[in-house]
């Protein structure tokens, strides 16, 4: 308080020689400040990633119980996806062949295709049968403290339909780990619930390379 | 221009506030894309990185109690007779990965973290029982017990799969079964199945 009236008196009480203060103007110049917050701006935009980056989850079996798995799976229901080099993928249905005729070779377009064909196939062959009521039941109810939660599904009936699909994926040793996401995020996105991810067999190895010479040969 | 200028600090201030710097990493590495949703821990998870040509990194991200990564190097440094001296053991608290063999990791640690960056790491050796990787992977979980941690594997387009086996591997070994890969966000192509749900769940909402 007591400062504030001395400022006070001392702008009242002026002497002859003192000159009167120059009005200054309250306008300041903004230019500067706002190139620089330009410039701050662009530096911002260029250095942010918008995308964060996601996970996605990978369970592995335990290498012990892979046979009891494998064995479990229905002939009619199984799809091998083979990963090979330059981005080839080749599959088959069932067991491989020997003279390996239902080996096939397509692209990670056209993968899609036959994973949607083969989901459509089983679905269509499946016959109810004891299995089928526990996993119709977990659908009916759905699982509110999973998270996130699972709805109850209205069409639970058909739960159980594609219950004998198991796809098999075996990336070669010419496999990226970008063919391995991109074959497993494929699973997700037809939502494939069964599929293990293994080792080629000695002849799928012969396979792929008798495929592989000879589209280089044409 | 009054106006005009508001406008620019106020999309100032949202990128300010939206960025959120990346750690630096001793490679470059292009991650797949997915479409899971899936939000990345920044904490209490083992970090394992691979690049193109198949070097492994390991990390420890613990950012918000950077003892466990001090207490990591220090048990690794025991069970593997390292004799890393303090500093060494406070520089790895510091370093964002490390990628060499336990061999060497003395001499890279006695660098400060700038010249760290410099040198060029050879990765963890791995075979194809996991390798050195078992023994990173394993001292880190035992300093971590008791605290749920994440297991992520963040890996180059380009690497083979065999690095990826190698790795999963070495997790394997240890016990881990349960994998988050680090990936970019992608959209649910239109017209899958996958795509269907989701528009069924945003309408539920």
């Amino acid at each position: 308080m007591a400062a504030i009236e001395e400022g006070g008196d001392s702008g009242h009480k002026k002497g002859p020689g003192v000159k009167k203060a120059k009005k200054l103007s309250t306008r300041i110049d903004m230019t500067p400040m706002v190139d620089l917050g330009f410039l701050l701006i662009t530096f911002f935009i260029f250095t942010t990633t918008m995308s964060s980056p996601t996970t996605m989850d990978l369970f592995m079996p335990k290498d012990t119980d892979k046979d009891e798995e494998q064995n479990k799976a229905k002939e009619s229901g199984a799809l091998t996806i083979l990963l090979g080099k330059n981005n080839v993928v080749y599959y088959y249905e069932g067991q491989l062949l020997p003279d390996a005729s239902n080996f096939k070779t397509t692209t990670f377009k056209g993968i899609r295709d036959i994973i949607i064909k083969k989901k459509k196939d089983v679905k269509e062959q499946h016959q109810h049968d004891e299995g089928c009521k526990k996993i119709q039941e977990k659908a009916r109810q759905g699982n509110p403290e999973a998270k996130p939660p699972v709805l109850p599904d209205p069409n639970w009936q058909t739960a159980c339909l594609d219950r004998d699909l198991v796809i098999v994926i075996k990336p070669d040793q010419e496999a990226t780990y970008k063919n391995t996401v991109d074959i497993l995020d494929e699973m997700t996105i037809n939502e494939i619930k069964r599929f293990a991810m293994v080792d080629l067999f000695e002849d799928e190895v012969k396979v792929i390379k008798a495929t592989e010479a000879a589209a280089g040969g044409n | 221009m009054t106006p005009f200028v508001d406008v620019a600090f106020l999309i100032l201030t949202f990128f300010i506030m939206a960025t959120k710097f990346k750690p630096a990493e001793p490679v470059e590495i292009k991650t797949p894309n997915s479409v899971s949703t899936r939000e990345l821990p920044d904490t209490d998870a083992l970090q394992v990185t691979f690049d193109s040509t198949g070097r492994v990194f390991f990390s420890v991200l613990a950012e918000k109690d950077p003892k466990m990564k001090y207490d990591v190097i220090k048990h690794i440094s025991e069970s593997r007779n390292l004799g890393l001296s303090e500093d060494e053991m406070k520089n790895f608290v510091k370093s964002p990965a490390v990628g060499v063999p336990f061999s060497g990791l003395k001499q890279l640690l006695s660098y400060p973290l700038e010249e760290q960056k410099n040198v060029k790491q050879p990765g963890i050796p791995l075979d194809t029982l996991g390798g050195e990787l078992y023994y990173w992977i394993r001292d880190a979980v035992g300093t971590f017990t008791g605290k749920q941690l994440k297991y992520l594997v963040k890996g180059d387009n380009e690497a083979k799969f065999p690095t990826f086996k190698m790795v999963l591997a070495a997790f394997k070994k240890n016990d881990i079964y349960k994998f988050n890969l680090i990936t970019m966000l992608e959209d649910a192509p239109a017209g899958t199945e996958l795509y269907l749900t989701r528009q069924k769940e945003k309408e539920h909402k």
